[in-house]
């Protein structure tokens, strides 16, 4: 069993003056669940881009099994017995399961053949990995866990010995990333070797035999999962001992701040996507919304908002009705005290091609501070960047920078920031760290509670159940557009997961 | 994953990319010269003297690139919007109304100057007016402004060919054009500008509406980058889901960026007929609206850069006008072909030689250590 998979040597890449991966030398052992795991921006993906063919190194030699192997394009990863598992699936989602994975390795332009072919082997991959998926399925009709299951099969097809999954509980439920689990080690059992992609330290912990840990494209160690522990891969992650959970008092509510009533929303399609939902936030408490991506919680956020129009319900802000039916529009109710930090920091929070001190006002410029008339008063917009800069300590220290060239944790920065200085009542927070480096989400969280304990109303969304579990004094789970259950914020993990994934009989269905 | 391409100096930007652009365009342009069995080195010789050699080719270059910076700024600000607003040319034209019914009326009361007063917001007013339906249709109904702009030029030229047949003709006369303006109606030279360099531009009809066009372009700087309406264009052109999320009406915002852009393409309107002609004919346009799109894309939408692109284009038909007088084997054509590749590989192909550049400079800048890094992985 110690036999190496694959060699990495002296790796490097860089983008224009970016270097993402600086020398990394790294050993893989056949028949292994190898984790790779740093904060985002690390490098990981581009290290598994350049081991599966995405991108080419600038120095560095890869070997399988021994061998050395130029890997310049996906096809010779998998001619080399490499696959990958994307973060975001590459399928064909109006076509079916077979259809899917056959793409790509159809044998001959007529696909009668073919088809028959791929059948049977799929046939003989799900009785030996236990990974059963109806053939004919269409892929847009299947559940998240299963969608990732055909992603697995499409790799194996194609007699894949080395996987490599990149972020693959992402989009999970718990009891589907539990599910995941089982069949890698299935897969570990049958002598495939597994290279496992992750920022969830618990998952590392959960199922890798080794992992490796990057930080800021190098690579820091590499630790038999068993000898190590959780507080020591963080602090190998960020390079200092980081508080995992921030401390937190207890909460004071007062008056209810935002109130929710029975608020039905509809998608472009006239799709429910958010199903009567009613909830109230008051005064010095946070509210947590749990879910998984895609139940809803984004078009609550964004209705509340002002930014999606209602089909039904009612919202009051500080006691007093808001118009739901698209005429409120955000600025008005920035200036009724509603502040919003977005999911999407990138198309909606930030204009990524600004200035910083530009990105700074989204929202506020028309606030008579950042004006001269009609012009703006650009001494005043940079003076104000730099003050928050200073005090949240944003790097790189520098409002003229475009905000694209910040990294999302600072980023984040400039948009809580920006909403939290403006003094709201009510503040309302979308993913507040997708896409945040470990260090950044102390702050961030931090400043969350802060805004609690000064007595403001916080509505917080995340698809990060250890997130919302720290901060919130009340969870609200949500799932298929409805609120499914609400506990208190010391609700265990296992009971959030089960309302996560909506009724017993679902979670039946999924496994 | 990281930017695809990694931030440059700024010279290297502004000033590298585009003259590399630039001698590829020229170098394959002198390819076909070259494919016609003439000398390229005679063309190019030609088309710089030309533009530049003498003073009244000075300020011919200059008359034409007053008429491309209008279009060009037009073009520019509709594109911080996010709108590609290919309608410069029936702007332009339906522009021209604007200043003819101004110099037909007041030709013979006021001085030049005044009328020119009156004819520049008239000229603003009808380019903003034709800008206006495409734009409104936009707003509300989300049609495709590249498809509505250019219905509207075939529009545009088929209103003028009526209005200057049927309706602007004087009586009497053959050709379909207004009659000649009184002395209030035409734009004095620029001759003592150019005088100061010591040039003498003869007939050249290098006239005053070249310092409107320079207002226009420091006009369109401080708007665009210092007003709060250029920040809410600026924002609506990167994401319209950020300006949702800031609370800007977007139709209210494609509709006066479509307006300014439609003003800025009537005023170039003022060139041709008060400064050139002294009258409005058919087709005073002749392409500049288009010609608009390839100066604000060289220039990166930027006054700044659509000065030197105006410019550079007033060069290639002045300059080129002399190619075809004095090489007849080159024919008008030939010039258009010119223009076209300055075109392609200025505006379409902009980031063909960029992955190169900015490897190159990477790899120089790595040796120092860098001042910022963004995200990678």
């Amino acid at each position: 069993m110690n036999e190496t998979a694959i060699e990495l040597i002296g790796i490097n890449k860089r983008f224009g003056l970016v270097h993402a991966n600086k020398d990394i030398s790294l050993k893989v052992r056949k028949g292994t669940i190898h984790g790779i795991i740093g904060e985002n921006g690390a490098g990981k993906s581009t290290l598994m881009s350049i081991l599966y063919g995405f991108y080419e190194a600038d120095s560095g030699e890869i070997l399988v099994d021994g061998t050395k192997r130029k890997i310049t394009n996906p096809n010779e990863a998998i001619a080399a017995g490499i696959g990958m598992v994307h973060q975001h699936f590459m399928l064909v989602d109006n076509f079916t399961v077979l259809e899917n994975i056959m793409l790509g390795a159809e044998d001959s332009a007529i696909l009668n053949k073919g088809i028959a072919r791929a059948r049977a082997e799929l046939k003989r991959l799900e009785r030996d990995y236990a990974l059963e998926v109806d053939p004919d399925a269409v892929i847009e009709e299947l559940p998240v866990g299963l969608q990732q299951r055909v992603e697995i099969l499409k790799a194996l097809y194609r007699g894949a010995e080395i996987l490599i999954l990149d972020e693959p509980t992402g989009v999970l439920t718990p009891p589907e990333a539990d599910h995941l689990f089982r069949i890698l080690g299935q897969l570990k059992d049958q002598g495939k070797t597994i290279i496992f992609i992750t920022h969830k330290l618990r998952e590392i912990m959960a199922i890798t035999d080794e992992v490796s840990v990057m930080r800021q494209g190098e690579l820091v160690g590499t630790r038999q999962t068993a000898d190590t522990s959780v507080e020591e891969l963080a602090s190998l992650m960020v390079g200092r001992r980081v508080l995992l959970r921030v401390e937190k008092g207890p909460a004071n509510p007062g008056d209810v701040k935002l109130s929710v009533r029975n608020l039905t929303v509809k998608d472009s399609r006239g799709v429910t996507v958010v199903d009567n939902v009613s909830l109230d936030v008051r005064a010095g408490e946070i509210v947590g919304i749990a879910g998984v991506a895609g139940n809803g919680q984004s078009q609550l956020l964004e209705t509340i908002a002002g930014i999606r129009t209602a089909s039904g319900g009612e919202v009051y802000l500080n006691g007093k009705p808001v118009d739901i039916s698209g005429k409120a529009d955000p600025a008005e109710l920035r200036r009724r005290g509603l502040a919003h930090v977005p999911e999407d920091r990138h198309h909606m929070g930030l204009i990524l091609e600004f200035e910083e001190a530009e990105s700074a006002i989204l929202g506020y410029h028309d606030q008579p501070d950042y004006l001269n008339g009609v012009f703006l008063n650009v001494d005043a917009i940079r003076k104000d960047a730099e003050a928050k800069i200073k005090a949240y300590d944003i790097r790189p220290a520098n409002a003229r920078l475009k905000t694209a060239n910040f990294s999302g944790g600072n980023q984040q920065k400039v948009v809580l920031a920006r909403e939290i200085e403006q003094d709201p009542d009510v503040l309302i927070i979308g993913q507040p760290t997708r896409g945040v480096d470990v260090g950044a989400i102390e702050f961030i969280h931090k400043r969350i509670i802060e805004m609690r304990d000064a007595g403001k109303a916080v509505l917080l969304v995340s698809v990060e159940l250890d997130e919302i579990r720290a901060l919130s004094d009340r969870i609200l789970v949500m799932f298929a557009g409805r609120v499914v259950g609400e506990r208190d914020g010391e609700a265990g993990e296992d009971d959030l997961g089960l309302l996560m994934a909506g009724i017993e009989e679902d979670r039946e269905a999924a496994e | 994953m990281a930017t695809p391409y990694a931030k440059l100096p700024g010279w290297v930007e502004y000033v590298l990319i585009p003259l590399i652009n630039l001698i590829v365009a020229f170098a394959v342009a002198g390819l076909v010269v070259l494919l016609v069995g003439q000398s390229p080195i005679r063309a190019a010789t030609l088309l710089v003297d030309g533009a530049f050699g003498y003073g009244e080719g000075i300020g011919y270059t200059l008359y034409y690139a007053t008429t491309f910076i209008f279009t060009g700024l037009a073009v520019a600000v509709a594109f911080h919007c996010k709108l590609f607003n290919i309608g410069g040319e029936g702007q332009a034209y339906i522009g021209g109304i604007g200043v003819a019914l101004a110099c037909l009326t007041f030709d013979t009361i006021l001085p030049w100057y005044l009328t020119f007063i009156v004819a520049t917001i008239g000229a603003a007013l009808f380019g903003a007016a034709w800008a206006f339906i495409p734009a409104y249709l936009r707003a509300k109904r989300g049609s495709h402004i590249v498809i509505t702009t250019i219905m509207f030029n075939f529009i545009a030229s088929s209103v003028m060919i009526y209005l200057l047949v049927e309706v602007m003709k004087p009586a009497g006369t053959m050709s379909p054009q207004t009659r000649t303006f009184g002395e209030g109606g035409q734009l004095p030279q620029l001759d003592w500008l150019m005088a100061i360099f010591g040039l003498d531009i003869g007939g050249a009809p290098f006239n005053v509406s070249f310092l409107l066009a320079l207002a226009a372009a420091v006009f369109v700087w401080v708007l665009i980058w210092r007003t709060k309406l250029g920040y809410e264009i600026r924002t609506m052109g990167f994401s319209e889901k950020a300006a949702r999320y800031a609370g800007i009406k977007d139709s209210r915002i494609i509709i006066i960026a479509m307006l300014i852009s439609g003003a800025l393409a009537g005023m170039m309107a003022l060139n041709p007929i008060m400064g050139e002609q002294g009258r409005m004919q058919l087709d005073f346009v002749a392409g500049a609206g288009f010609v608009g799109i390839a100066v604000a894309l060289m220039g990166r939408s930027h006054p700044a850069g659509i000065i030197p692109a105006a410019i550079l284009f007033g060069m290639l038909y002045q300059g080129g006008a002399e190619i075809s007088f004095e090489m007849p084997e080159i024919s008008r054509d030939m010039i258009v072909i010119i223009q076209g590749l300055v075109i392609l590989f200025a505006g379409a192909l902009e980031n063909t030689f960029r992955p190169a550049i900015s490897r190159f400079f990477g790899a120089r800048a790595a040796k120092t250590p860098p001042v910022s890094v963004g995200s990678a992985g």
